[in-house]
């Protein structure tokens, strides 16, 4: 299998007041098509910085990172915008959802940022929300939903643009335990389908239904564990 | 994002702070009201000033006695000037083609019906022709009946609606302060106003006729005239026949080299700017209070834009983190901006033509409406949203996506 995510001597520092934060401390791995994955690790390790890097909505200090074959040392601003748009989606604690918008609308939103008709535009987010189940709730508000309705529709804009990595810093945070394994479930169909997914999660059973868990502490990569490991 | 898209974005987020987004635009509303005001009755005064050179003439030169101010000095007195000066002058200068003499007294009208004060002006027969006036009914007098002294009236649209009412006044007779007269013929109406006064309520008589027995001779000078008008051939520099009509009369009226003029040269066309100077005053102060408005509205806009950029930034870290490009989001809030900008132009146009009614209404300025006051609305209200929206947008657009999502 193709490798979509290469991490190699990542290092994220950030330096406040004189002092030195390492946030990420040196981190490689690589990550195939089609992997379910988790990372886990203490509060403050690295994982959310690791995943905005993932996720090109933050750079490296130093070292190199390669997602779905590109370096993104060589990327301008519009070439990451793109891959944001396209090649990654992503899922928040937060759900991050615009309020007084629609589901539809929410979901549309990224199909807006690229080429294409409004028609077309809106048979994709449709298409999306019903991978999703909430296609009858299209028309409602996010303060009208459940959280983890929100986050179903905060998935389908995920998927709208058929990335190949799906990454998810916390999804079910914000969830009770039913609600999340039912977004587990939703993520485990879509890796059925062959997209990439990478959970950022607190919680043990969370973790259990990935096939690998990546174990983060003080921006190291402590343990990189795999689903026949595991068992 | 498409341009549609963005407006529909812009739209929406304008709708979420309807009251705030309105209050904002007040600026741009005042300002944008007074530019119409402004340029509505600039146009109108520049047409009207075309219109009324167009039938004055502009090749004719009015010449009136001043005080003759000399090392600070005023002589005190006017020099009138004499009619064989006049037609010394129609000889000596090539290109006249025309002259009349103008000389006025105040008078009482008396006829069959009503008594009626006004002005009568003596002038020769060449009156129409120089001054472009046409007669609406009856005759003008001709050159004999301003040499023999006949007591014929050529009177004024005014008086023949306020004096004859519906009846042509052509053959009543009329008395001026106790002199019998016969009204020969009605003028067309000017329609002006000068110095607030109504130009059509005059009465016309034959020069000599008014100074024997109306204005009361002077003795100094027997022949005298108030002023004299003169008109040109069609075509020549204007400018160029007042210079020589100045140094003729300076020569004539001996006034040595270096003292100033006892009199003075005007052609129409300064005349009728001078009398829109007002109206350009107005127009100044308005451009100043547009240009005030629009500063002060802009940078209300790009105050709210800030502050909505502020409020917003997670939204714009989302927006970021699923694929907007920097542009994308700079659009976005441009466009914001703009759309704002234009709302409080189009309610400033409808003021401003509101305004502009009023103002023909109550001061009597003529006010120019035209399609292109529409434009000039949209245009700067568009030129305002992109200078002042500019930067906020710019800031939006700057932040990295992390941060902006981070933002608390
Ligand atoms: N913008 C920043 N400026 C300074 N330090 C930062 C910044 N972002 C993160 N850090 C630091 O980097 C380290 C890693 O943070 P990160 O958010 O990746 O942790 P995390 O593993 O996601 O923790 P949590 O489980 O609490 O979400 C922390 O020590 C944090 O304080
Ligand atoms: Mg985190």
């Amino acid at each position: 299998m193709e490798a979509v995510v290469t991490c190699r001597e990542l290092y994220k520092i950030y330096t406040m007041g004189g002092q030195e934060v390492r946030a990420l401390d040196g981190v490689s791995f690589d990550i195939h098509e089609g992997e379910f994955i988790s990372i886990m690790g203490p509060s403050g390790s690295g994982k959310s910085t690791l995943m905005n890097m993932i996720g090109a909505l933050d750079v490296p200090t130093t070292g190199s990172l390669r997602i779905a074959g590109e370096d993104i040392a060589t990327m301008t601003p519009d070439d990451l915008a793109s891959l944001r748009n396209r090649t990654v989606g992503f899922v928040f604690q937060q759900f991050n959802l615009l309020r007084r918008t629609t589901a539809l609308d929410n979901v549309k939103l990224p199909l807006l940022y690229r080429d294409g008709s409004l028609d077309e535009a809106k048979i994709r987010a449709i298409e999306a929300l019903r991978r999703v189940g909430l296609e009858d709730r299209m028309d409602h508000h996010p303060s009208q939903l459940s959280g983890g309705q929100q986050q179903r529709v905060a998935i389908a804009r995920a998927l709208v643009n058929n990335p190949k990595i799906i990454l998810a810093d916390e999804p079910t945070g914000a969830l009770d335990s039913q609600t999340s394994e039912d977004i587990m479930q939703l993520f485990s169909e879509l890796n059925d389908h062959g997209v990439t997914i990478i959970v950022v999660t607190h919680e043990q059973e969370v973790a259990d239904l990935t096939r690998r868990i990546l174990r983060l502490r003080d921006g190291h990569i402590i343990a990189d564990e795999r689903e026949d490991l595991v068992a | 994002m498409s341009f549609v898209n963005s407006f529909f974005t812009a739209l929406q987020a304008l709708r979420l702070n309807g009251l705030r987004s309105l209050l904002t635009t007040l600026g741009i509303i005042i300002g944008i009201a007074s530019v119409i005001v402004m340029v509505a009755i600039g146009n109108g005064a520049r047409k009207s000033v075309e219109e009324q050179i167009e039938r004055l003439g502009s090749s004719m030169l009015t010449v009136f006695p001043s005080t003759r101010a000399s090392r600070g000095q005023a002589s005190g007195r006017f020099m009138p000037f004499s009619e064989k000066t006049m037609y010394a002058l129609e000889l000596e200068l090539p290109d006249v083609l025309a002259v009349t003499g103008d000389i006025s007294a105040q008078v009482t009208l008396v006829s069959a019906e009503t008594d009626w004060a006004t002005t009568v002006r003596g002038v020769n027969a060449t009156y129409p022709l120089v001054r472009n006036q046409l007669v609406a009914d009856g005759d003008f007098f001709a050159a004999e009946d301003v040499t023999s002294g006949r007591r014929y009236a050529v009177i004024g649209a005014t008086i023949q609606r306020e004096v004859f009412g519906e009846i042509s006044a052509v053959g009543a007779s009329i008395r001026l302060n106790n002199v019998p007269f016969e009204v020969i013929g009605v003028l067309a109406a000017t329609g002006e106003t000068f110095r607030g006064r109504d130009s059509d309520d005059v009465i016309l008589a034959p020069l000599k006729t008014v100074r024997d027995r109306l204005a009361g001779n002077w003795r100094p000078v027997p022949d005298r005239i108030d002023s004299m008008y003169f008109l040109f051939r069609q075509g020549i520099d204007i400018d160029e026949a007042k210079a020589d009509l100045e140094t003729a009369l300076r020569l004539d009226r001996n006034i040595e080299p270096g003292q100033n003029d006892n009199f003075r040269v005007l052609s129409f066309a300064s005349f009728v700017q001078a009398r829109n100077e007002t109206s350009k005053t107005f127009s100044y102060l308005l451009a100043a209070a547009a240009g005030i408005s629009l500063l002060v509205g802009g940078i209300g806009i790009m105050n709210i834009m800030l502050v909505s950029v502020t409020e917003r930034t997670r939204e714009i870290g989302l927006r970021m983190a699923i694929g907007a490009r920097r542009r994308d989001i700079m659009i976005q809030f441009l466009i914001e901006a703009v759309v704002l900008c234009t709302i409080g132009g189009l309610i400033g146009l409808a003021l401003g033509l509101g305004g502009a009614y009023a103002i023909t209404s109550l001061a009597e300025w003529e006010i120019l409406i035209e399609p292109s006051l529409v434009i000039i609305a949209i245009v700067t209200s568009l030129a305002v949203g992109i200078v002042f929206g500019f930067f906020p947008a710019r800031q939006a657009a700057r932040l990295s996506p992390i941060d902006a999502l981070r933002y608390e």
